[in-house]
């Protein structure tokens, strides 16, 4: 049961992190839309970043469940 | 006029597609007298196996039929020498053949002190040279019209104007900014793995095909690799950053910096492996669980499986479109954070220090 709930945990974590992303990234499109493109792509790359750290949890979580 | 044909067209055609595509799922619930055990069936579909298992079809008189396509068993043992046979041998894991048995995948001897080495051309074997071959023919035939002169003065046709632009991101937006004078050692490298990585994940998200670079075994010979180049073109000046890190009071230096810098130079590496092996894996997970969901409805009662499919199959398609973008994304985050780590071992000196 540790398992699942450390994989819910790192949900939270990264639907907060995504969100803080998407947040600036939304932001800064409004603040100058000329430079929406750059700003898409690095959103896109910090967002696998953070999906990244959350499904480190994901496999933690998976190996205590499985040993 | 025919804009409007066009359009209902496709939302017919979109419609039956879920509907067929729903029943057809259904088609192997009817006589499910075993209980459904739906983690062993994720499982199965996410590791590697003896044979390409495309369907399987209960037939009313309770036997089975099996579409799959065997692959070859290539055994060694110390004790038995090598055996080389079909894996259609095994039945399933029905029956043992010449001494060895098959269970839940893997092949153990059935007499105690025999050890076994499994080298049999598996699913990912399979499709990792399927892969390399169309890598290789594929750029090959690129690179000799170049040769020839086509698309050097005039714009470039058929897959040549297709790979162009990708292999010009990667040189522009990858290899140049990170490793700014050597780029030009580090690319061959760099495509290979880009382009590898993407073929495998691409082939994965087929259904009936092999699960490659979600197999930690694929990812960690992937990492040990770049590993050892980041170590090979490291440079003096990155080793006295580790061991002596400028800048910070002794105590910090000794007691923090340097276990945290050793520490680095190898989680930066297990950090890609388990990065690509976790989301591909998740990706195929929740497929799974989608499509799995429906036979779980349905042993329930027959209503909630029938009623449940057409929207679990279009999750599962929602989420395969995400996965495609996955696909190509965890192949330029990998090829992009080994070009960072091996421009951070050669950089050099930085202006901040005096």
């Amino acid at each position: 049961m540790g398992g699942a709930i450390g994989a819910g945990l790192a949900a939270i974590g990264a639907g907060i992190g995504i969100g803080q992303i998407g947040k600036g990234a939304v932001e800064a499109i409004a603040r100058q839309p000329e430079a929406s493109n750059e700003i898409r792509a690095n959103m896109i790359l910090t967002a696998a970043f953070v999906e990244g750290v959350a499904l480190f949890a994901v496999i933690a979580g998976l190996l205590a469940v499985l040993k | 006029m025919c804009i409007k044909w066009s359009r209902f067209l496709q939302t017919a055609v979109f419609s039956l597609f879920l509907l067929v595509f729903s029943s057809v799922a259904m088609a192997n619930e009817e006589g499910a007298n075993e209980k459904l055990d739906p983690a062993k069936i994720i499982m199965e579909h996410i590791q590697d196996s003896h044979e390409f298992h495309f369907f399987t079809i209960k037939k009313n008189n309770g036997s089975e039929f099996h579409a799959t396509i065997p692959l070859p068993v290539i055994l060694y043992s110390p004790q038995k020498g090598i055996s080389m046979f079909s894996s259609s041998a095994f039945h399933h894991g029905h029956e043992e053949h010449d001494g060895y048995k098959l269970e839940e995948g893997k092949i153990h001897a059935v007499d105690v002190g025999v050890t076994v080495y499994d080298l049999s051309i598996t699913k990912n074997v399979v499709q990792m040279i399927l892969a390399l071959i169309i890598l290789v023919t594929l750029m090959i035939s690129i690179a000799n019209r170049y040769k020839k002169g086509m698309g050097v003065t005039t714009a470039p046709t058929g897959w040549q104007n297709a790979i162009e632009p990708v292999i010009t991101f990667v040189r522009d937006e990858v290899a140049k900014p990170n490793l700014a004078g050597k780029y030009q050692k580090y690319l061959p490298y760099l495509l290979t793995v880009f382009f590898f990585i993407l073929i495998n994940n691409i082939f994965g998200l087929l259904p009936g095909s092999a699960n490659v670079t979600g197999n930690i075994a694929f990812t960690v010979v992937l990492g040990v690799i770049s590993f050892f180049v980041i170590i090979f073109s490291t440079n003096k000046h990155f080793w006295g950053h580790i061991f002596w890190y400028p800048g910070v009071p002794m105590v910090v230096r000794l007691l923090i910096m340097l276990p945290v810098e050793l520490l680095g130079v190898f989680t930066k590496p297990f950090a890609l492996i388990v990065r690509l092996f976790a989301n591909m894996v998740a990706g195929h997970i929740i497929i799974l669980s989608f499509i799995t969901l429906i036979f779980i409805f349905g042993s329930m009662s027959s209503v909630a499986g029938w009623g449940f499919s057409p929207l679990s199959v279009a999750f599962a398609v929602f989420i395969y479109l995400i996965e495609i973008l996955v696909a190509f994304i965890q192949a330029f985050i990998f090829t992009n954070l080994t070009a960072v780590f091996i421009g951070q071992a050669f950089e050099g000196g930085h202006d901040d220090h005096h």
